[in-house]
This record gives C-alpha cells, sequence and structure tokens, in this order.
C-alpha cells in the first residue's frame, strides 16, 4: 500500500524512466530486420497449405489451412523423388570425395616433405581465385568429351576436391602434435598408415565441417547441374524447382510445397548444426 | 633439447624418400582432378577466346584479339557489366552497413542474441533457387505480399509490377542479394565486435564520449579489417551472381538485370558462340583478379589466402 503511494508521489515520470527505453528501440529494430528475414518462410509455408481456390486470400503469413494433399500432388506434378534421389547421390559423392582427397591432399602439405611442396600449396590456392565462369564452358567440353553428360559422374566427379577443403583441413592438422605420427612411425606404421589411425581420428570437427560446408555447397548448387544434364531424369532439386516454375508457375501452392521441399535439407542441417555451423563460419571468417 | 632436435631432423631426413612416395599417392586424387577441372579449363578457355567457334564444327577459326574487341565495342556486354556493377556494388554497400548496424545492435548485451542470429543466417543456407522462387512469388503483382503489404498501408504499387518494371527490377535483385548475405555478413562482424577490449570502451564512456562517438572512434576503424574482408568477399560473390536473375528475371525487363554471368551463359549455351563467350569469362576473371589484388595489397598474401 505505502509502496504504492510512494510511487504515485513520484508520479509516471519515475516509472516511464525505468523502462529501458533504449532497449526496447534496439528489439524494434532488430526484430523489424528479423521480419524481412522470415517472411519469405512463413510466406512460402502458409502458401503450400493452402488450398488452390484460397491461394489469393488473406491472411498471407501464417498457415490458417492444411492441405497436406499439395505436397503429394507436387511430387506426383514432377518426379520430385527422383530429383531427391538425384541430389543425395550428387551431394553424397561430393561430401565424401572432398572430405576424403581434401584430408589426403592436406595431409601431405601438412606433414609430409618433398620438392616443390609450397609452390604446389600456393597453385592449388590459386585456383580458388578462379571464377568459376572461366572454366565453365571447357570443364562442359572435357565432361562431353568423357561421355559424362547425363550422369552422375559429371554431377560428382568435377567437384571431388576442393582447395577450401585443403586449406581448411591443413591448418587443423597443423595444430595436432608432431609426436603422436612419430610414435606411430617408431611403432612402424607408414605415412598413409598414420594418416588414417592418427590424423583422421583426431580430425573429426575439421573433416565435419568440411563435410557440412560440402553439403551446403552440393545441394543448393545449381549452375553446373545445369549444364551438363538434359535428361528430366538426372536433374537435382534445384533444377527440378527452377523447370518446375517454368511449367506450373500459376500454381502456387504446387510450386511452394516443391520449394519447401527443396529447402528442408539443408535447413534442417543447419538447424541440428547451427551453432557449432555459425562458430565455423565466424572462425573461417577471421582466418581469411 | 638440441640433442632432440638433432636426432629429429636427422630422421626426417633419412625418411624423405618416403615421404615423397606417400606425398605422391595422397596428392594424386588432388592433382589429376585440379589439373583436369582447373587448370587445363582455364588455358583452354584462354585458348578458345582468341578462336571463333561454335562447339561442334570440326574447325576453329584463330581470330586474335577479335572476341575481347567485339565486347568492348558490344552494347550488350557493357550494359551486362554495369548491371552487374551496379548489383555488386548495391548488394556490397547495403548488405555491410544493415550487417554491421545489426552486429553492434546484437552485441549491445540484449537478450535473444542466439535466436536473433539463428534467424538471420537462414537465409544463407537456403538454396538461391529457392528464395528467388519465394520472392518472385513476394513480388507478383497484385496477389504477392508487397503488394498486399502496400494496399494495407495505403500504398499504391509501382506500375508496371515490381519484376517487369525496368527502375524496379534490379533493386529488388539487389534486395535479395542483400537478404542472402546478412548473416554471413553479421557473424563474421559478430566475431570481430567480440574481440574488441571491452575496456577501450569503458575508458572513452569516462572520457565522455556518447554511444555515437564510441562508435565511430572506436568501433568503426578496428573492426576495419573486417570491414574489407567482407566487401571483398561480397564483391567477388557477388559479380558472378547468376541463380537469382535465371530464375527470377531471365535478365528482363528490356535487359536492366541483365548479368555478365548469364550473358555468358546464354552465348556459350544458347547461341553457341564459345569463343565469345570465354573472352567474356576472361574479362571476368580480370575484374575479380584486380579485386583479389587489393585485397592481398591489404592483408598481405599470407592471411589472405581466403
Amino acid at each position: 500500500m505505502s509502496a504504492v503511494t510512494a510511487r504515485l508521489e513520484h508520479g509516471p515520470g519515475a516509472l516511464l524512466r525505468r523502462v529501458p527505453w533504449s532497449k526496447l528501440l534496439i528489439h524494434l529494430v532488430l526484430l523489424s530486420g528479423a521480419f524481412v528475414m522470415v517472411v519469405p518462410f512463413l510466406w512460402m509455408v502458409t502458401l503450400s497449405l493452402k488450398p488452390l481456390e484460397l491461394t489469393n486470400q488473406p491472411p498471407y503469413l501464417f498457415p490458417s489451412t492444411f492441405e497436406f494433399a499439395n505436397y503429394s500432388r507436387a511430387w506426383d506434378a514432377a518426379p520430385f523423388a527422383r530429383y531427391y534421389l538425384n541430389s543425395i547421390v550428387m551431394t553424397g559423392g561430393i561430401v565424401v570425395g572432398q572430405v576424403i582427397f581434401s584430408s589426403l591432399a592436406a595431409y601431405a602439405f601438412a606433414r609430409l616433405h618433398f620438392p616443390g611442396r609450397d609452390v604446389l600449396f600456393m597453385l592449388f590456392l590459386g585456383t580458388m581465385m578462379v571464377p568459376f565462369h572461366v572454366i565453365l564452358i571447357p570443364s562442359y567440353l572435357i565432361v562431353d568429351r568423357l561421355g559424362w553428360i547425363d550422369s552422375y559422374t559429371a554431377l560428382i566427379v568435377p567437384r571431388m576436391v576442393s582447395a577450401f577443403g585443403i586449406f581448411l583441413l591443413r591448418q587443423y592438422y597443423q595444430g595436432i602434435p608432431r609426436e603422436l605420427d612419430e610414435a606411430a612411425m617408431i611403432d612402424g606404421a607408414s605415412r598413409l598408415g598414420i594418416w588414417w589411425r592418427i590424423i583422421v581420428p583426431l580430425s573429426g570437427p575439421g573433416l565435419a565441417t568440411l563435410g557440412i560446408f560440402a553439403f551446403m555447397f552440393a545441394w543448393n548448387d545449381f549452375l553446373w547441374p545445369l549444364v551438363v544434364t538434359n535428361d528430366p531424369d538426372m536433374r537435382t532439386v534445384q533444377l527440378g524447382l527452377a523447370m518446375f516454375q517454368g511449367r506450373y508457375g500459376t500454381q502456387w501452392t504446387l510450386l511452394m510445397a516443391g520449394t519447401v521441399t527443396a529447402t528442408l535439407p539443408t535447413l534442417l542441417v543447419f538447424l541440428l548444426s547451427q551453432r557449432w555451423f555459425i562458430q565455423s563460419v565466424a572462425q573461417s571468417g577471421l582466418k581469411g | 633439447m638440441t640433442a632432440i632436435a638433432r636426432m629429429r631432423t636427422g630422421w626426417s631426413r633419412a625418411n624423405r624418400r618416403g615421404d615423397l612416395s606417400a606425398a605422391a599417392l595422397a596428392l594424386a586424387p588432388a592433382i589429376v582432378l585440379f589439373a583436369l577441372f582447373n587448370i587445363y579449363p582455364l588455358l583452354y578457355s584462354g585458348y578458345l577466346s582468341v578462336m571463333e567457334w561454335d562447339g561442334f564444327s570440326p574447325d576453329k577459326e584463330y581470330v586474335g584479339l577479335g572476341n575481347y574487341k567485339a565486347l568492348y565495342e558490344s552494347a550488350m556486354f557493357r550494359n551486362a557489366l554495369t548491371v552487374t556493377f551496379t548489383y555488386t556494388v548495391g548488394t556490397t554497400l547495403l548488405g555491410v552497413a544493415f550487417s554491421l548496424l545489426v552486429a553492434v545492435l546484437l552485441n549491445s548485451g540484449i537478450r535473444g542474441q542466439n535466436i536473433y542470429r539463428l534467424v538471420y543466417f537462414l537465409p544463407v543456407v537456403t538454396s538461391t533457387v529457392a528464395a528467388a522462387v519465394v520472392w518472385r512469388y513476394l513480388m507478383n503483382p497484385g496477389s504477392g505480399y508487397a503488394d498486399v503489404l502496400l494496399r494495407d498501408l495505403g500504398l499504391t504499387p509501382p506500375s508496371p509490377s515490381w519484376l517487369r518494371n525496368p527502375d524496379w527490377a534490379l533493386r529488388i535483385v539487389i534486395l535479395v542479394g542483400v537478404w542472402k548475405r546478412l548473416g554471413f555478413n553479421i557473424v563474421i562482424y559478430l566475431a570481430g565486435l567480440q574481440n574488441i577490449p571491452k575496456e577501450y570502451y569503458e575508458a572513452a564512456t569516462v572520457d565522455g564520449a556518447g554511444s555515437w562517438d564510441r562508435f565511430r572512434r572506436i568501433t568503426v576503424p578496428l573492426i576495419a579489417p573486417i570491414t574489407l574482408l567482407l566487401v571483398i568477399m561480397s564483391i567477388i560473390d557477388s559479380f558472378l551472381i547468376f541463380d537469382v536473375v535465371y530464375v527470377m528475371t531471365d535478365g528482363g525487363p528490356v535487359g536492366t538485370t541483365e548479368v555478365v554471368g548469364l550473358l555468358l551463359y546464354r552465348q556459350a549455351f544458347r547461341y553457341f558462340n564459345l569463343g565469345t563467350a570465354s573472352a567474356m569469362g576472361w574479362v571476368i576473371f580480370a575484374i575479380v583478379f584486380a579485386i583479389t589484388l587489393i585485397q592481398w595489397k591489404f592483408f598481405g598474401a599470407r592471411e589472405a589466402g581466403l
């Protein structure tokens, strides 16, 4: 009772002063930015769950109907299952290839002595500066000459090694104590035996970081699959989605169901690994 | 200590030969793949850029710098360069400015930092094709969310509608570029901001500096290397934009979103002018290379490895 009167005596001004206005303002700015970030996601999900005849009815941002049949209709209208299979095979091949080959190469650069090592490493790094646009046409011609057009080989093999991966893992391997290698060598392990038994088991987080980066890149990639596939059966999810838009562009609900389907894998992987993934991105930026 | 070191050098010298054969094995896949799909294509495209070839006929005709000269004189290529520059500058400036603002606000000790960071990062991991499809329909005339929102606010959407409007189409593409990139910049800025010692701010506060002064005189200069890094990464990425315009506008209306990546793709895979397209690739390479050199100059080649 006395507290209330005390507050009344000080008037509303005191109460207002206690509200942290600057914090509220900050939240207001951040929330409006966050709103712009999520609007496309909300809109995509909401539309994908609307019955076709209600497509143009408000409200727009939060689902009020749940027409899950749109998803099966989208999957019937285009061979999304096939696209998914292609994307999974391609992504799997690229991830496995990049992790193994980058790891092997990084081991050679971090641990072995051979003539021309540093020059070769700089050459590998240098390839990162070459824009994909420059090598696109000759790469296509090579793949065509090899008879790989419309095959998983074309989708996977040219991207099975990455200079970024070699760079990342080399940094990581340099942090593993050399004494471990030497002890294993005294025990009679070969160089590649050391790589397999010492380096690989100790570099789990490094390999996983590269694996996730490779996964995001491969699943979302567009230009290379667009160029090396003509057969509809060889399309990846991203290609399928772009083509689907061309053909079913007016059937928004189906298109959005397809878009949700195409986006889900990377979003799931991200949400499951987000703290750690964001941390890796932050570190890669600071090192760069 | 020195004895052990000496033992170790002797040991490693004796094992150099073993190193060489192991290195050859370990590097073989990477070397073969790089040679076949990076180095050779680069040289081959240089060769193609001085040839005229449709990709089918057995003969290629040597034209010297003819393709480059034709590009220099081509209004279409100049337009594409201008569009790409505009996109690059717009995306880079807005992306860096907004991300610095958000990162500074997130770093001010407010609650929910992780949630905000997560939300701002979502577009980064979304595929560009999916993002472009959704944004295209957000901007759809009449029933897209942009128009609905404007009508609710009592405003009139432009006519012709956004992506069909020569004044607006590129701005929307830039908006999508910023939206897609912001979270990445924020995460890197935040890591940088957290490295600035708190004492600097405390000392400045004691000296009577307001929050704007602290931002201008402490944050901005100390974060400058990260800003430069983000600017250069953004320029290089933006310069190579392809997916978003391919899906959203296909270069239209009237070429106002026709970026060089799209023009190159069309020249090569629709009109089969492989020589012209290769020359375009090399012009893009030269520009990106010049930007990378600037990065080297500022960071030193070693740290600029990425």
